[in-house]
């Protein structure tokens, strides 16, 4: 007892608003918000880089999702998350070609997409999941594997899917809004808010947070825990599908299409917190506006330096705040 | 002196051989092909250093490749140096630039770690993008004198032949334990008195150093040209898959990775039904796939299994 008291280790405590949120960082983002409304008032130039940014952000956010997704549920980062994004756009696209309506190929591929990743899951993360290297090593190859596949059987070319959200574009003063980016931004809030809703109030939300935190203990109190690492594989792949079908009417589908995406997307998801969806959309929101006003505003900013200015953000946040904004401090065990 | 030890003599006699001779056999082309094995040879037995065997995921060696590939390119390009002389210059170079990268590395670990050199990677190519009148942009930038395929050849087996030797002297001596204790345990070696910063740093220095002189090596494999797009994102993905392959932690199978990354894409060129455009991706993919499900500790592990099968044991210990 004694001994216990003197060896308190002393943690700096950092008041949480519920959920890993501290309050310096949403003062920030409060701040933050300000400043983008501010700007957007008194320079239209900057309201639109804004907006553009918020469009852009959105599709990282839908990646990053995905990649928070099944990093929270197996603590390994799937290099091949934007292929199978890429893969299962080009399943909705044949469905295009077979004649359903876009809106009936988008569930049908939802559901695709949930059995590819759990499959994906089950047959090869399952057999080496104690082994972070070869996880990554076999997401690489699955990387290359895929890429490989889809451009034997669909080809490289440009190809063009129905728009979904219509080609509309909204004006206010000046600022230009496309009915598509609203569209794309709708429906990763909406997914969020899917997201927050399973893991919060239902049973199988709570047993994949269990099967994630504690295996063992959950296995105990009779979750099954590999089939609930296959369901979260088996969702983020939705997320992916969504994220693939929402990347598709701005870069229109090639299969490099979510290579550019994926990487703005890890950015994004860890500059969140890689265990917080939430953390992931207004990462990949801020991202975007972020990238879009430097590339505005300060001239040395090129367009080649997008890439490297992201990940010196990325860099940035991990060295302040090493779990992200809206990360949770990890005890570690000895 | 060990039977382990004089088995590993004639091992590398025997590899030693193989390599003074084949010269002879072999025509321009293929020669080219053999030193593509020694630049991956050294390219991976430095990252193996860095994750094999003080355990810190690098998925960023193509940057470290780039910078010295660059070091070899501008030197030769802008002041006509000698092409032997910028290897141990970009050696230095890339050794300086890994242990500044070492530093801020300290503070991440595991995952964000791999996060962060693969940033890394994404990252050195742009820049080069960026200042494209010093560096030629997209272009690239060449040297001013292209070696022929002999030169080539004799020169990176023999780099491979010392850093081979530097490598080993290095991990078998007090700093090898020092890297093999901090993959094992981090608070367990600062424990017993490893200064965590130094030896950390160290790796990536040594390793990056490896990987430069790999990258000057490449570019004169590649005609002389240093460009953005050859240094991408794939080349560190593909050493990772190399090293990974070869077995981490173990010096032996290295060659292995190295002739699986080099010669694979060759070797499926043409592939039935697919066709010779995609069937590379499709074979490099299946395979990577096959042999990580497979032998997750790769060649060394096979290596290693097969050792200690009855009747070929020895009396020795493990690695």
């Amino acid at each position: 007892m004694e001994i216990a008291r003197r060896i308190r280790i002393r943690e700096r405590r950092t008041r949480n608003i519920g959920g890993g949120v501290s309050v310096p960082v949403v003062l920030f983002l409060v701040a933050a918000a300000i400043f983008l409304v501010v700007g957007s008032l008194v320079s239209p130039i900057f309201a639109q880089q804004t907006v553009a940014g918020l469009a852009q952000g959105a599709i990282f956010a839908s990646l990053a999702l995905s990649l928070v997704l099944i990093y929270r549920a197996t603590e390994v980062i799937n290099f091949a998350q934007g292929e199978m994004a890429m893969a299962t756009t080009y399943f909705a696209y044949q469905l295009t070609l077979w004649h359903l309506s876009y809106w009936a190929a988008f569930f049908l591929t939802l559901l695709m997409a949930f059995v590819f990743g759990a499959v994906v899951q089950v047959a090869l993360i399952r057999p080496v999941q104690h082994s972070v290297i070869a996880v990554v090593i076999i997401t690489v190859g699955l990387f290359v594997l895929i890429d490989g596949l889809v451009t034997w059987k669909w080809g490289a070319d440009l190809k063009f899917m129905p728009a979904p959200f219509g080609n509309q574009v909204y004006h206010v003063g000046s600022v230009a809004f496309s009915r598509q980016d609203l569209g794309t931004l709708l429906v990763t809030i909406l997914s969020v808010l899917l997201l927050w809703v399973l893991f919060k109030f239902t049973k199988l939300g709570l047993a994949m947070r269990a099967a994630a935190l504690r295996p063992a203990s959950a296995a105990l109190v009779g979750v099954r825990v590999n089939r609930m690492l296959a369901i979260g594989w088996g969702l983020a792949a939705v997320l992916g599908a969504v994220a693939g079908l929402m990347t598709e009417p701005t870069v229109f589908l090639q299969p490099t299409m979510m290579q550019a995406v994926l990487l703005y997307a890890f950015a994004a998801a860890v500059l969140g917190g890689l265990e917080s969806p939430a953390g992931a959309v207004i990462g990949g929101l801020a991202l975007g506006v972020f990238l879009n006003l430097i590339g505005q505003y300060v001239g040395f900013a090129t367009s080649e330096l997008r890439l490297p200015i992201a990940f010196a953000v990325l860099l940035v946040v991990l060295l302040v705040k090493p779990h992200g904004l809206f990360g949770r401090k990890q005890v570690r065990r000895v | 002196m060990s039977r382990r030890l004089i088995v590993a003599i004639v091992v590398l006699l025997v590899a030693a051989a193989v390599v003074v001779l084949l010269p002879f056999q072999l025509d321009g082309y293929h020669e080219g092909l053999a030193a593509k094995v020694a630049i991956f040879f050294i390219a991976v037995l430095g990252l193996n250093i860095l994750t094999g065997y003080t355990g810190q995921i690098s998925i960023g060696h193509g940057a470290f490749m780039a910078i010295g590939g660059y070091t070899t390119a501008v030197m030769s390009h802008y002041h006509h140096t000698n092409l032997l002389l910028t290897l141990p210059l970009a050696f230095v170079i890339a050794f300086g630039f890994g242990v500044i990268v070492g530093i801020p590395a300290l503070r991440f670990s595991g995952v964000y770690l791999a996060l962060a050199t693969f940033a890394l990677a994404v990252s050195v190519p742009q820049f080069a993008l960026k200042f494209s009148k010093f560096l030629g942009g997209s272009n690239g930038i060449q040297t001013f004198t292209t070696p022929t395929h002999l030169w080539l050849y004799v020169v990176s087996w023999s780099c491979a032949g010392i850093l081979f030797l530097v490598a080993w002297l290095v991990l078998r001596g007090r700093t090898g334990r020092a890297f093999r204790s901090i993959r094992d345990s981090e608070i367990a070696a600062a424990a017993s008195g490893v200064t965590l910063p130094i030896y950390k740093t160290l790796a990536f220095g040594i390793s990056a150093a490896f990987a430069g002189v790999a990258g000057s090596l490449f570019v004169l494999a590649t005609n002389g040209f240093a460009q953005p797009n050859e240094f991408g994102v794939f080349l560190s993905l593909e050493l990772l898959v190399g090293a990974a392959v070869a077995g981490l932690g173990s010096l032996w199978g290295v060659l292995i990775g190295a002739i699986f990354i080099a010669l694979l894409p060759t070797v499926s060129a043409d592939v039935p039904l697919i066709g010779s455009a995609h069937g590379q991706d499709v074979v490099f993919g299946l395979i990577v796939i096959g042999v990580m499900l497979v032998l997750p500790t790769g060649f060394a592990g096979l290596l290693h299994r097969l050792r200690s099968l009855p009747g070929i044991r020895t009396a020795e210990g493990e690695d």
